[in-house]
């Protein structure tokens, strides 16, 4: 799932500050299973702006909203009455809900409330780790199922690197190297010798040429 | 006639070779540089120099790389895939090749995160073993890494690689420099030895492949020169690997310089037995003053002379 984390408060009240009329817009998809973009954090945090505001002389009003996915057209136009009567929107949805709102409404400022990480899963309670570039050119039937590009710091097909000490990785971070648990995984499966063979240099050709299409069902020839 | 790298015959004639290390300034002044290889010259056969060394901004590598060989010093232009893409890595090869330089070491490269720009952008387009290939390709059979045909002569480098013959899993190490060495490398500088016992038990794994046939393996040292830098490498320096003992031995030391010196001598001799080991590869950082010396007491002084004409600057 997309990872997304809450930017600070301060950030928050510096980016609504000229505002009266403020929609909060929730999302109930990833980013309210990361605890940050539901309902109930959408309602908190437009009580605690409405707060700020207060203290400082002035006046707040915010309507809070939520949808299923705020990366679907069909829950963005379920805003509508509500935008109709905002000044801004704050949304929690990660950064392509931002986008798909900036698009519908093109009348109404979109303010992102949230930092949108990464492609990841749950690694540890309340923990989410990187797992998934989105490359667009997978390559984990050659690595164990261990995504090299992400994992590995460099990013590179052909490790480990000459800096991988105790099994950790030079960058450190805590993590382990991504190039000795590909090594150990295609080793336990009895294919350590896909290693000998060299790893082919990424095609960004691809991820790197504007916005990917895709349709159902995906489009690899 | 072509020019062809001294390093490659050398090595090819079978002398036991030097190589050092030379880092570029920070700056664009470079009297510290040719100081340095006035001083070196004679010594060794052939200096690296470092790429942005740790991720630190310094005088290019290929301009450094120039000015050593106006001095009469041969140079070996280090390229790290941290910095360029595929098309300035062949970019830069092709001027390199055209200013007169014939070797070249190819380089994952430190991480950013360790240098002065932390928040620049890495590149790693490619991997080392990527762009050794790349490189032999360039020189044969004379086409870019997508293909096309390079025009005219074709920049046939004297390409190496490094290899860390300390680092855990070693079998997973040989395998890695096989595929350099499939890839086309030519020779190998390793990351610095001082546990001999490994290093003997990393080359009975590289003679059992036979990889020592089909590359030239410099094994790297480097001279200890405090207290300090002892503990500094052993506790900070990614992929190297101390012993205690040594560490100890300095420690220990009334003159802690001197006795890194004459550690670093006697591993010199140590290594020139281990069957496979082509020749040295001093990486005495910041203290390439003191490489003469460790040359002259390892018996490596003089050096053979490499009468070719090299003919860089057709
Ligand atoms: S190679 Fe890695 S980044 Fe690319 S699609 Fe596969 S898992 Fe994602
Ligand atoms: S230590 Fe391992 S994970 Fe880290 S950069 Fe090197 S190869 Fe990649």
């Amino acid at each position: 799932m997309i990872v997304v984390e809450a930017k600070s408060f301060a950030q928050v009240a510096a980016m609504t500050s000229d505002c009266r009329r403020l929609l909060v817009a929730a999302c109930a998809g990833c980013t309210a299973v990361c605890g940050v973009g539901g309902e109930r954090q959408a309602e908190e945090l437009a009580d605690a702006l409405r707060l700020h505001a207060r203290l400082r002389g002035k006046v707040l009003e915010t309507e809070v909203r939520g949808v299923t996915r705020q990366c679907e057209p069909e829950f963005v136009a379920e805003f509508a009455p509500a935008m109709g009567r905002a000044e801004a929107v704050l949304t929690l949805g990660c950064g392509v809900g931002a986008q798909f709102l900036a698009e519908r409404y093109p009348n109404v400022p979109v303010l992102p409330g949230v930092n949108t990480r990464f492609a990841g899963g749950l690694t540890a309670p309340g923990v989410w780790e990187e797992r998934c570039r989105l490359c667009g050119d997978c390559v984990l039937h050659l690595t164990g199922g261990i995504c090299p590009r992400t994992r590995c710091a460099k990013g590179i097909m052909n490790g480990p690197c000459g800096g991988a000490a105790g099994g950790f990785c030079e960058v450190g971070g805590g993590s382990p190297c991504a190039w000795l648990l590909i090594w150990e995984r295609l080793e336990r499966l009895g294919r350590a010798g896909v290693l000998d063979e060299i790893g082919p240099p990424p095609d960004w050709s691809d991820a790197q040429a504007g916005p990917r299409r895709s349709g159902k069902g995906g489009g690899a020839e | 006639m072509r020019g062809v790298s001294g390093l490659a015959r050398l090595l090819g004639a079978g002398h036991f070779v030097v190589t050092c290390e030379v880092g570029p300034p920070k700056g664009v002044n470079v009297d510290g540089l040719t100081e340095k290889a006035a001083l070196l010259k004679s010594f060794v056969d052939a200096a690296n120099v470092t790429d942005c060394q740790t991720a630190v901004v310094r005088l290019s590598s290929i301009a450094a790389c120039v000015h050593l060989a106006a001095m009469g010093l041969e140079p070996v232009v280090q390229m790290t895939a941290r910095d360029r893409n595929r098309i300035a890595v062949q970019s830069d090869l092709l001027g390199a090749y055209s200013l007169g330089i014939r070797n070249v070491l190819c380089l994952t490269g430190d991480h950013q995160k360790f240098g002065n720009h932390p928040g620049a952008k890495g590149v790693f387009d490619l991997d080392s073993v990527q762009m050794v290939e790349m490189v032999r390709r360039l020189g044969a059979p004379g086409e870019f890494q997508c293909g096309e045909p390079v025009c005219g002569e074709p920049p046939v480098f004297f390409v190496g690689a490094v290899e860390n013959p300390c680092a855990e899993p070693l079998e997973l190490r040989v395998r890695r420099l096989e595929k350099k060495i499939r890839a086309g490398a030519r020779f190998v500088q390793t990351q610095c030895v001082y546990d001999l016992d490994r290093f003997r038990h990393f080359m009975g794994l590289v003679r059992a492949r036979g990889l020592h046939e089909h590359a030239h393996i410099l094994a790297g040292v480097t001279p200890l020169k405090s207290v300090r830098m002892a503990r500094f490498m052993r506790d900070a320096v990614a992929g190297v690997y101390v012993p205690d003992e040594v560490v100890a031995r300095i420690e220990a030391a009334a003159d802690p310089a001197a006795e890194g010196v004459a550690m670093c001598v006697e591993q010199i001799a140590a290594l020139r037995e281990i069957e496979g080991v082509a020749g040295v590869h001093i990486m005495a950082v910041a203290w390439e003053a003191i490489v003469p010396e460790i040359v002259r007491r390892a018996g490596l002084y003089p050096r053979p002379a490499d009468d070719e004409p090299k003919d860089r600057n057709r």
